[in-house]
């Protein structure tokens, strides 16, 4: 047991205990605040794996935009838990079957099919950060510079999309 | 020096999560909350495969999905909000009408 190893099982238990904790509380800002939790993990993941930027990334554009977006909303609408009314009795046991199907599936054909050969590099064999960030900054704007250019412009269609959609609607006689 | 098949196997964990909520809640918030759980199981993925591959496209891919996700972000939250102001309610089960 490395100390690798124990960390990455102490931080893939909380992932999955916040993952679960969201699905399964009634009240709808803890289960956000438990996605938090889980986003501030998975970037942790990412430092372990190497990624410091991308770790960054996730904590500022998720753990913080996205999800204080999230609470916004839900404290604007005031829908923090719904009335409990089974439209569809089956359909939980149904859909619990059919996960476990699927994560048996999905961990079988991702090892057996798909596998790199190795290890994942632990932080200190790996670059240091500043040369990790000087080479992806030198693949995104050279090989990638298109894909970030459209990047921009879904972003500002996302803008005027939301502003288009919350706008009062005037009426025209 | 951590196996990447435990990462897949959590990624996939996650995913499954995900799924799983999306299938179980009604609460369309918290369906929106696991389609979120679910891009980042497969941004884990894809960040193990870049770190034991050592190429950074994998890891350039994660940047492009987490902007993605931002703007999906943006447009879903106005949708549930207008859905809101003609229902008065964000229970997936009482959308069962074309017209508002």
């Amino acid at each position: 047991m490395t100390i690798d190893l124990i960390l990455f099982l102490v931080l893939a238990l909380v992932a999955i205990a916040t993952a679960i904790g969201m699905l399964m509380s009634r009240n709808a800002i803890y289960s956000a605040l438990f996605l938090v939790l889980n986003f501030v993990t998975v970037a942790v993941f990412y430092l372990l794996l190497g990624a410091p930027f991308i770790a960054m990334s996730q904590v500022t554009v998720y753990a913080g935009a996205i999800m204080v977006l999230f609470l916004f909303v839900i404290m604007l609408l005031g829908a923090e838990s719904l009335p409990q009314a089974e439209v569809l009795p089956w359909q939980r046991p149904f859909a619990i079957a059919l996960s476990v199907i699927l994560v048996g599936e999905a961990a079988y054909l991702l090892i057996t099919r798909a596998r790199p050969a190795g290890d994942v590099i632990p932080p200190g064999q790996a670059a240091n950060t500043m040369d990790n960030l000087r080479e992806l900054g030198m693949v995104l704007f050279t090989q990638y510079l298109l894909p970030f250019e459209i990047t921009s412009v879904l972003l500002l269609v996302a803008m005027v999309g939301a502003i288009v959609l919350i706008r009062k609607e005037k009426r025209v006689r | 020096m951590v196996p990447i098949n435990y990462y897949i196997i959590l990624s996939a964990i996650l995913f499954t999560l995900g799924a799983l909520g999306v299938l179980v809640r009604r609460n369309a918030l918290i369906i929106f909350m696991s389609v979120e759980l679910m891009l980042n199981a497969a941004n884990l993925a894809m960040v193990a495969f870049s770190s034991v591959l050592k190429s950074f496209s994998g890891q350039i891919f994660v940047f492009f999905v987490i902007a993605v996700a931002a703007a999906e972000v943006a447009v879903g939250l106005a949708l549930i909000v207008e859905i809101f102001k003609s229902k008065r309610s964000i229970d997936v089960d009482q959308m069962n009408s074309m017209k508002g």
